[in-house]
């Protein structure tokens, strides 16, 4: 790890100035300093803005919605009343993330920005990554790539965004807010996270120098909504695949239905053409419900060792659907 | 007689673990301390073309660079005790990846850290080589971990085969696993005097003394090999490794004392690992499912070096009663550094071959898996004929069923929602290794009892059962008992394991305080009490026999330094068991989870069942890692292991253990293999478990699964047909 400074800005306006001259925000820095410690960032100052005022704050919004405080801890997110009643998916979400110790400490807009887990990515030396190092190549487009992406991956990069919450917040249509030099400004969940383009795995996320994220706004509540984390071992490990699902119910029919998919791509995966496939559907009609999902999996592309994802990805969407219609969590 | 022995003493050492009291050779400080970091090679075969340590040198706080050119050669030293046969920074030619080129000594690990980033070296790579079976070699039989001939054979196996009514051959693999203890292992080594003394992780004080003093040339008396606590070991800490020969050097060369702790990534390539291994089974087995003959050969990777061998055929050997049996263990090298004996070696993969085989017979001859084990229970040792020195399976068979409702258990699988539910089980074996082992205990006039033996803590419950044993044969509370330990300056033990720690060591203890009741005995019969007089404690004896303290030595010896199996003596010598599990898989989404275990256990006398008990739900645990989610893999193009991190690398979790694990031990006593009547159980109860959840699944879905670890991957879609 590189010698750096820390700045302690008291106000959010020196927080964006701090981190447009380069600083790099530091929240919970449970993925920050695990960054600096491998060596996939070297920072030479950290603006801490863990103590920034009234940005842990969760509340309601006027139009029925939500909004989450970006420095709100994970744990504190799950435990709040409004997301409990409102938000289940989200819930959920946090709760299969991390260990307990983490979420008492990840802050839910850090959480967002945490980085790919690619193993070779995240090695204790630089291999051929071009995420890591630009232009070195992709060791894991014919390497290990069991746990790479299965959609938006281009031959520069194949691998996946890790968050849970961020799977269940694209479901829940959240929006971003974030303040800059340039003002503020606001990024729908989807956009937040980009995908890798042909010339190289250029930025994770949207987000511009020196902006900072302020809150996550959820819109109205979304009752009837769950979260599906697929793993070898039950707790403490990510996603081999997730799914997130909100459902509007009229007796056992769909009238909306909102799915994301986790840890298939480098951001979120909604499944548009399915979640339109579904409305007017009947929660009972297995069969129905799997032919709707069926052409978002067409589309897929798998890696050399990654095939078995795809039919995974496809149940685990089903999977969640059936988890809501019996209202039970997973 | 013995309340000490037998009795569910708690841990002694829990407090001073979960509060951190507890001090690892990485607390120790010293003032002038300097602390190393180790460069290593990104490559896995080549050479090491240059190396400028001028940027690490600028670093502040950097005190030296150490390259080759600044060691001693070192002299030739036997595998174990060093780990591995050719020692690192001695010449340019780069053997693994991870392999150390450098060390860079600064006043804090910061700085170390730093420099060692900043080393700038140049390689010349050759391609990796990645394992395969096709080029498998006989082990030579120089190197001490080839201790048993790599072929048996007894009985005319193609015959028996050709006789057999039914017949199962399959291949079953598994990946290279690693031991990941929790502690790092670390050495700090300070020279005074021309004496070199080592805080450090280890098994096996004694054996980085002897490591140490060959490689260096030293008198072993002139090392002193300090161990208080080690975070756990597996195998991992068991020989000498570079750690401690690099941190001894440069405290030489520095003439300061240096503190050398591995990175998490050096756990990963300079302690070792369970190799990769490719195993064959053959069986063959009459209409009754008696078995007529059993094939079991096997390759393991090991380094370019070294000849490390995992013996897959060792439970085999062992195990069923057969009229032929031939048995292979093969190596085949890769760039890779040396595996090492890890938790349930040799047995531990060997018996998930040997046992899905069997459950692939019973279902075969339509027969239950567990009659298919009564069937062929073997009375006298398979491999050679020599009579057990004990041997109660049958009963743990028995016992172990009836708790986990075997008979009853539904044929068919049964379904929980999404969830369907598989049986199976798998027998459990593993040779007895034994070391000699001395222990000396001091009665002081205070009424205090100073317990001596060089061995270990690991974590497995030694701080507590040796002075258990002591104070029970005392006939004294075990509050009076002080253990002193891991420290070669007290009397000598064997390495914490091969699961021989309780019975070797706790047999020296149980004789030198028998020697000093015999001795206490001396004295008062020379200085009668007034008759009539209540029974006098000990201390006062001393107290009136004007001594202020009397010391006894105890002994374990078999005339020989090392015993597998028992063949220094007339018995064969293996513990036994059976373990039952419940798995439940969710085929669609290719989840499994184990829902409920019965370990059942034939392993001697048991010692302090609390402690035991927690080691057989630790090995149960550790099964179920190897079973669902354990492997190192190791990319091929860059030949090196893709993770070597705890968050690449997926071991079990307190969720994933379920809290209805129910562990038993068959009553019982060994004549033959020590005087406490106990043999080993540290390994076992990781032996069979990756068999039963296999044939679990098989029951569940109808898939069998050959390939380690049983991933969402290979699930799958099981069942559906
Ligand atoms: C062992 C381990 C296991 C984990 N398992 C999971 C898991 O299963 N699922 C899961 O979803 N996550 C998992 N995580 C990730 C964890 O949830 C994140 O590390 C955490 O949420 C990050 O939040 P933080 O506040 O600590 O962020 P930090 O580490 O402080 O920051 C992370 C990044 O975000 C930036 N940043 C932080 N806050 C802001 C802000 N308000 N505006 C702009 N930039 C900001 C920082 O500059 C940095 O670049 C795991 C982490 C660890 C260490
Ligand atoms: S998938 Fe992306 S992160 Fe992983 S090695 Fe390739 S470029 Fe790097």
């Amino acid at each position: 790890m590189q010698p750096f400074t820390l700045a302690r800005p008291a106000s959010l306006e020196e927080a964006t100035r701090l981190a447009a001259a380069g600083a790099m925000p530091l929240a919970g820095g449970t993925e920050l300093l695990n960054w600096m410690r491998l060596g996939i960032a070297a920072p030479a100052r950290l603006a801490d803005i863990s103590r920034l005022p009234g940005l842990d704050a969760i509340a309601p919004l006027p139009d029925g919605g939500l909004s989450l405080g970006a420095l709100a801890r994970l744990n504190d997110v799950a435990a709040h009343p409004a997301v409990r009643a409102g938000y289940p998916v989200l819930r959920q979400a946090i709760h299969k993330a991390a260990s307990a110790q983490l979420r008492n400490l990840a802050t839910i807009g850090g959480n967002l920005l945490q980085k790919t887990r690619c193993a070779y990515f995240r090695a204790e030396e630089s291999l051929p990554c071009n995420r890591r190092a630009p232009g070195s190549g992709c060791a894991a487009l014919h390497g290990l790539n069991e746990r790479h992406a299965i959609f938006g991956w281009t031959e520069a990069c194949v691998a996946t965004q890790p968050s849970d919450p961020a799977v269940a917040l694209a479901a829940l249509d959240a929006v971003v807010v974030v303040a800059g030099p340039a003002g503020a400004r606001r990024i729908p969940l989807g956009d937040l996270h980009l995908l890798p383009d042909a010339a190289g795995a250029a930025a994770d996320t949207a987000l511009r120098a020196g902006e900072i994220i302020v809150a996550i706004e959820l819109p109205g509540p979304a009752p009837r909504s769950a979260y599906l984390k697929i793993r070898e071992r039950e707790s403490y490990e990510y996603a081999l695949v997730s799914a997130a699902g909100a459902l509007v119910l009229d007796g056992r029919t769909i009238r909306r239905a909102r799915l994301a998919l986790g840890s298939v791509a480098m951001k979120p995966w909604r499944l548009p053409a399915a979640e339109a496939a579904l409305a007017g559907l009947s929660l009972d009609d297995t069969a129905a419900l799997r032919a709707a999902l069926e052409p978002a999996f067409a589309e897929a592309r798998p890696l050399s060792h990654n095939g078995y994802k795809v039919p995974l990805a496809r149940n685990a969407a089903l999977r969640v659907i059936g988890m809501i219609a019996e209202g039970h969590a997973p | 007689m013995n309340e000490g022995l037998g009795s569910p003493m708690p841990r002694r050492d829990g407090r001073i673990k979960v509060t951190g009291a507890a001090r690892f050779a990485a607390d120790v400080k010293l003032p002038g301390l300097l602390h190393a970091a180790l460069v290593t090679a990104p490559i896995a075969r080549g050479r090491l073309v240059a190396l400028d340590p001028a940027p690490a040198l600028a670093v502040p706080g950097v005190a030296r660079v150490l390259t080759a050119a600044d060691m001693p050669r070192f002299a030739a030293v036997t595998t174990p005790p060093m780990a591995t046969a050719v020692q690192p920074m001695q010449d340019d030619v780069i053997r693994f990846e991870g392999q150390p080129v450098a060390i860079v000594l600064a006043a804090t690990p910061e700085a170390a850290e730093a420099g060692a980033a900043r080393v700038a070296a140049r390689y010349a790579a050759d391609a990796p080589l990645l394992f395969s079976g096709e080029r498998a070699e006989v082990p030579s039989r120089e190197s001490f971990y080839v201790f048993e001939e790599p072929d048996l054979a007894r009985g005319d196996v193609p015959a028996g085969l050709a006789a057999a009514a039914h017949r199962v051959a399959a291949r079953y693999h598994q990946p290279p696993r690693h031991h990941n203890p929790m502690e790092n292992s670390a050495t700090l080594a300070v020279w005074e005097d021309g004496r070199l003394t080592l805080h450090t992780a280890a098994q096996w004080t004694y054996g980085v003394r002897y490591g140490l003093a060959g490689a260096l040339g030293l008198a072993p008396e002139r090392i002193r090999v300090l161990a208080a606590h080690t975070g756990g070991g597996f195998g991992a800490k068991g020989y000498t490794w570079p750690h401690q020969l690099l941190a001894a050097v440069a405290a030489q060369v520095t003439g300061r004392p240096v503190r050398l702790a591995y990175t998490r990534a050096q756990m990963y390539t300079m302690t070792g690992y369970q190799p990769e291994v490719a195993q064959e089974v053959t069986l063959g087995a009459d209409a009754a499912g008696r078995l007529t003959a059993v094939r079991h050969a096997s390759v393991s990777n090991t380094s370019l070096t070294d000849d490390y061998i995992e013996f897959a055929h060792a439970g085999s050997a062992g195990m069923y009663a057969t009229p032929a049996l031939q048995l292979s263990a093969r190596m085949a090298r890769t760039s890779l550094n040396i595996p090492m004996a890890m938790r349930a070696p040799h047995e531990g993969p060997g018996m998930f071959a040997l046992e899905s085989a069997m459950d692939e017979m019973a279902h075969a001859l339509g027969m239950d898996p567990l009659d298919l084990r009564l069937a062929n229970h073997a009375d006298a040792d398979p491999s050679d004929g020599r009579p057990w020195s004990s041997k109660k399976l049958r009963e743990a068979y028995g016992e172990g069923a009836a708790l986990f409702g075997w008979r009853e258990r539904p044929r068919q699988a049964a379904r929980d929602g999404h969830w369907i539910l598989g049986t199976g089980m798998a027998s459990c074996i593993m040779t007895v290794f034994r070391f000699p082992a001395s222990a000396r205990i001091t009665l002081r006039a205070d009424g205090q009892v100073v317990l001596e033996a060089g061995t270990q803590d690991i974590g497995t419950g030694t701080l507590t059962i040796f002075p258990q044993i002591a104070a029970g044969e005392l006939g004294i509370p075990i509050e009076r008992v002080t253990l002193r330990h891991g420290d070669t300056d007290l009397p000598e033990t064997g390495g914490t394991f091969g699961s021989s720690s309780t019975a070797c060591v706790g047999a020296a203890v149980q004789d030198a305080a028998r020697k000093l009741r015999a001795r206490l005995d001396g004295i008062a019969a020379l200085q009668p009490a007034s008759l009539g007089a209540p029974a006098e404690a000990p201390e006062a004896l001393l107290r009136r026999a004007g001594l202020a303290d009397l010391s006894a030595e105890g002994r374990y010896e078999f005339g020989r330094p090392f015993d597998a199996a028992g063949h220094a003596g007339s018995h064969a010598m293996r513990t036994f068991g059976a373990v039952f599990v419940e798995v439940a898989v969710d085929p669609e989404l290719g989840l499994m989870r184990l829902r409920r275990a019965v370990g059942s256990y034939s392993v001697g006398r048991i010692v302090n069942p609390r402690t035991a008990r927690s080691q057989m739900i630790g090995g149960i645990t550790w099964g179920w890692g190897m079973a669902a989610m354990e492997a190192s893999v190791v990319d091929p193009a860059l030949g090196r292991f893709l993770s070597k991190n705890l968050s690449g690398v997926a071991i079990p979790v307190n969720a994933d253990i379920p809290a209805d694990i129910r562990i038993h031990f068959v009553d019982e006593v060994d004549p033959h293999a020590g005087p406490l009547g106990a043999k080993g159980i540290g390994e076992i109860g990781a032996v069979g478990v990756a068999a039963a959840v296999a044939n679990a699944v098989f029951h569940a879905t109808g898939r069998r699964i050959r390939d380690l670890p049983i991933l969402p991957e290979g699930l799958l879609g099981a069942g559906a047909g």
